[in-house]
């Protein structure tokens, strides 16, 4: 079995992996990055629609389009990047971690490092876990299944689509498959409010046509052997309404009904994760309750934009750096996700530098308010226009508002 | 001419195969029909999965003899076949003092049932062989023989030995009918293939009516009893060590919590007459029946960790099996209303028809190259990473890792696909990629391209489980 050695191993090589391994490098540090595919990028190569880079590139890229310049970066740069190789476990040796993984060519390797970033993105949640009942027909897909048939393998996987839920992968394989000649007869969400970003529902819905569906319950699917309908039942008041519920026929169904960061891999390493993302505690380095083991972009929580996940990806291949040269935060304040905050990332902050949050709502609102607090005393208090949940709100604290906050003092961000 | 059997099986189910499996011992010509895509496709994919403890059925039922000796069957089966087996041991929680007095009763039928092991409970005692179990068990019936096996992986390895040794397995092939001629029978399938048999056994589950009334043979009825479970992530708090039981009622076992061998935990089954033998459909108030069932006796049960839901339907006809010479249709054995245990009790099923077969005239003449092994796939999720390391050196598919949930490789992929199981299901069953927490949302066009690769089917031919159930609709 091969042994190789590196200051830091970062777990993916779509984008947070790579702007993570990047800064990794350029800090001096020896890096690997171990990606899965025979290739990186990641997701964004089966996203082939626009709308990357506005924020990283300013502008409108594909996903592939988006990766290329991030490979683009990776050429030349003394970074290992093992691909085809699949991670199967990381274990703690002493103050070293190990990463064992397999690949065709080179069988199982064992990758020890000081550091280790992960950065394996999410998975979609699929029929199992939102619990439709009926048959098991083939012709349910999650969508980014689908686009992956689509966009890579070439396929159609089915004429007459119905999808349920409206996450962007969703609304985005809507618009995708009307484009190549199939009919999408409805997109169905369980929510009074759409899942996905307003563009996309634009873009993607309203520009074909395709009727939405707010506040139906997906209540059965149809079909014995391969799918011929499903049956959608309205939510009115809190309740269903059986008698109002509805059919409609299609031979596919496709899913975009959420993501969750694949967290499998840093369970059985020992990290301990949020119930409410999913992904790991992070402090304000954002490092894991594992030291020495950070965790950035959709694996941390998932994000609206890949423009996002290298942003916080960066930061976290640079702070990963600034830990193995033996920097540590001189001291932590914990942040708190207050009134209709869902959750708030990382869950520490450092006094007296820039500290930027990334934190998700629970509600839909106009002319909201975000208020920071500190023990109960309100910090600042910004207007926002509208507010949902399907929107990540980014927020900068800590350059001198925190300077005089005690040891024990405690940051709450809510939107009211 | 068409082709002669000794003996042809209808149904390749967990009777068909075992049966199929003791008939190939024997210098015999074995031919194995099965309606579906692949074998295990009916009853057979979706039930419990329990090797049972003997005490549930009273003596005088014949399934209450072939489950005490087709459990003790098991572990030699394992030991020469290699499916997932474990006696994880049975337990039967009562949760209320009237049903400690339906615990002593089936102890009492185990007993006389022959039962090894059987143990009566106190509280104390049940929660020590089981820390899952909730505060509000009484009492209960420990059977430490029970176990749990992978029911398709049982049939296909069951199937693939009797392969080995000669059976001659025909899928896709429905029986349409069956006719006399001279002295054997002519057997006709719906796409107008034909096979005589000089035998047959009629194992064809809940088409066991249908294929009674096509050799003219007795006339009855299986009706559909149809079951629905959750399967829940492996990482779930609620896995128990042991197979937990309610007290049973009149119709069925209840809805019980199995820690899989696999080390996913299933909930279920409900009971409920299923018009329709076909409709294997869920519905929201039994799925919501089987959680709430199952945490009555493990609370720390939560939808949030359900990975999958299905129904499977039992295919029942009287209170006991109906295994016997047609009184009616010459040289024709009936199995037939193989519900619970019939997975337990298939292994005595295969010998029981046997020796009916021999009294019907079959003559059995033992073939001294037998071979009852099968030869092991291994399986990189058991593998340490050495071991890993050291078969990929041999062939560099075990190091490409297809199903990440549930750590299959491609070779192993392959080694399905080369069994004969070209379904995305068949091999879903065979290796378990896509069974994981994803339920195929990662790896499913990976297989669709060893599958194509492997084959030479075109996208056009993949189906999820056969006819009518394709996968993709078209090219770009």
């Amino acid at each position: 079995m091969k042994e190789l050695c590196f200051d830091a191993v970062v777990i993916g090589g779509g984008a947070a992996g790579m702007a993570a391994a990047l800064e990794l490098e350029a800090a001096g540090r020896s890096a690997a990055v171990v990606e899965r595919e025979d290739s990186l990028g990641g997701i964004l190569g089966q996203c082939v629609h626009s709308g990357f880079g506005l924020i990283e590139f300013d502008e409108e890229l594909t996903g592939p389009e988006f990766a290329e310049r991030f490979e683009e970066r990776m050429r030349g740069r003394p970074i290992s990047a093992l691909c085809g190789c699949t991670v199967l476990s990381i274990e703690a040796e002493g103050a070293e971690k190990v990463v064992t993984c397999a690949s065709p060519a080179k069988g199982v390797s064992r990758l020890r490092a000081k550091a280790v970033v992960l950065a394996m993105g999410c998975r979609e949640r699929n029929r199992g876990n939102i619990r439709i009942p009926g048959t098991r027909p083939a012709g349910v897909y999650t969508a980014g299944l689908a686009q992956r048939l689509v966009n890579i393998e070439g396929y159609v996987p089915g004429r007459e689509i119905v999808v349920i839920g409206s996450g962007d992968i969703g609304l985005i394989m809507a618009r995708r498959m009307s484009w190549i000649g199939c009919k999408v007869h409805a997109v169905v969400e369980i929510l009074p409010y759409p899942s996905g970003l307003t563009r996309n529902i634009v873009q993607c819905l309203n520009d074909f046509g395709i009727p939405l569906y707010l506040s139906h319950l997906t209540t059965n699917i149809f079909g014995r052997r391969r799918v011929e309908g499903i049956e959608a039942t309205p939510i009115e008041n809190g309740g269903l309404v059986p008698e109002k519920a509805f059919r409609i026929p299609c031979d596919t169904v496709l899913l975009a009904v959420g993501l969750v960061p694949e967290n499998e891999l840093s369970r059985e390493a020992g990290v301990s994760l949020n119930p409410m993302t999913n992904g790991p505690w992070v402090d304000s380095y954002l490092m894991t309750s594992v030291p020495g083991v950070f965790a950035c972009g959709n694996v941390l929580h998932v994000h609206d934009l890949a423009d996002y996940v290298v942003e916080e990806s960066r930061r976290a291949g640079r702070f990963a750096a600034a830990w193995l040269g033996g920097a540590r935060p001189e001291r932590e304040l914990r942040v708190k996700a207050g009134s209709n905050v869902r959750y708030v990332a990382p869950s520490r902050v450092e006094p007296g530098r820039d500290n930027k949050l990334y934190l998700r709502t629970m509600i839909v609102k106009n002319d909201a308010v975000l208020e920071v607090k500190l023990d109960g005393k309100v910090l600042r208090s910004t207007k926002r226009n509208h507010v949902q949940p399907s929107e990540m709100i980014s927020i900068s604290l800590g350059m001198t508002e925190l300077e005089f906050a005690g040891p024990d003092a405690v940051v709450e961000i809510s939107i009211l | 001419m068409p082709e002669t059997f000794d003996v042809a099986i209808v149904g390749a189910g967990v009777c068909g195969a075992n049966i199929a499996r003791k008939l190939t011992s024997y210098r015999l010509d074995v031919a194995l029909l099965e309606k579906e895509a692949d074998v295990s496709f009916g009853v057979s994919k979706a039930n419990s999965g329990i090797v049972h403890g003997g005490f549930h059925h009273a003596p005088k039922h014949l399934k209450a003899r072939l489950e005490i000796q087709g459990a003790a069957m098991f572990d030699r089966l394992k030991a020469e076949l290699g499916f997932p087996f474990v006696r994880c041991g049975i337990v039967v929680a009562a949760l209320h003092e009237d049903e400690m007095r339906a615990v002593e009763q089936l102890y009492a039928q185990g007993i006389a049932n022959g039962a090894i092991g059987i143990e009566m409970c106190s509280a104390e005692r049940m929660r020590e062989l089981e820390p899952k179990l909730s505060r509000d068990a009484l009492g209960g019936l420990y059977a430490p023989g029970g176990g749990i096996v992978e029911p398709y992986r049982f049939v296909f390895s069951l199937v693939e030995s009797a392969v080995k040794n000669g059976l001659r397995l025909f899928t896709g092939w429905e029986v349409e009918s069956a006719a006399r001629q001279g002295e054997s029978w002519s057997i006709r399938s719906v796409d107008g293939r034909e096979l005589r048999a000089r035998f047959a056994v009629n194992c064809a589950g809940l088409f066991a009516d249908r294929v009674s009334r096509a050799f003219g043979a007795e006339d009855f009825e299986i009706r559909g009893r149809k079951g629905e479970y959750y399967l829940l992530d492996r990482l779930t708090r609620a896995k128990p060590t042991r197979v937990i039981f309610p007290v049973p009622t009149s119709v069925s076992k209840g809805t019980l919590v199995v820690p899989t061998v696999e080390g996913t935990v299933l909930i279920g089954p409900t009971a409920n007459e299923a018009e329709d033998k076909e409709d294997a459909a869920t519905t929201r108030e039994e799925l919501d029946a089987v959680l709430r069932s199952a945490r009555t006796m493990v609370p720390d049960i939560s939808e949030a960790d359900v990975i999958t839901s299905f129904a499977g339907i039992r295919p029942t006809l009287g209170e006991d099996f109906y295994i016997d010479s047609s009184a009616r249709a010459p040289a024709l054995v009936q199995v037939a209303g193989i519900q619970s245990p019939g997975l337990t009790a298939s292994p005595a099923i295969g010998e029981y028809v046997k020796d009916l077969l021999k009294r019907s005239g079959l003559v059995l003449v033992e073939k001294p190259e037998w071979d009852p092994y099968i030869e092991r796939t291994p399986r990189a999720k058991e593998l340490s990473p050495y071991e890993l390391d050291e078969l990929v050196t041999g062939d560099s598919a075990y190091g490409d890792i297809v199903c990440r949930c549930e750590r299959v490789t491609e070779a192993e992929i392959v080694a399905a696909i080369r069994r004969g199981h070209t379904t995305l299901d068949g091999i879903k069953y065979f290796t378990r990629a896509q069974m994981g927490r994803c339920q195929g949302g990662f790896c499913t066009y990976k297989i669709l391209k060893t599958l194509m690769r492997e084959t030479g089917m075109g996208w056009n031919e993949i189906t999820k489980r056969g006819e009518g159930s394709a996968l993709l609709k078209g090219e770009l």
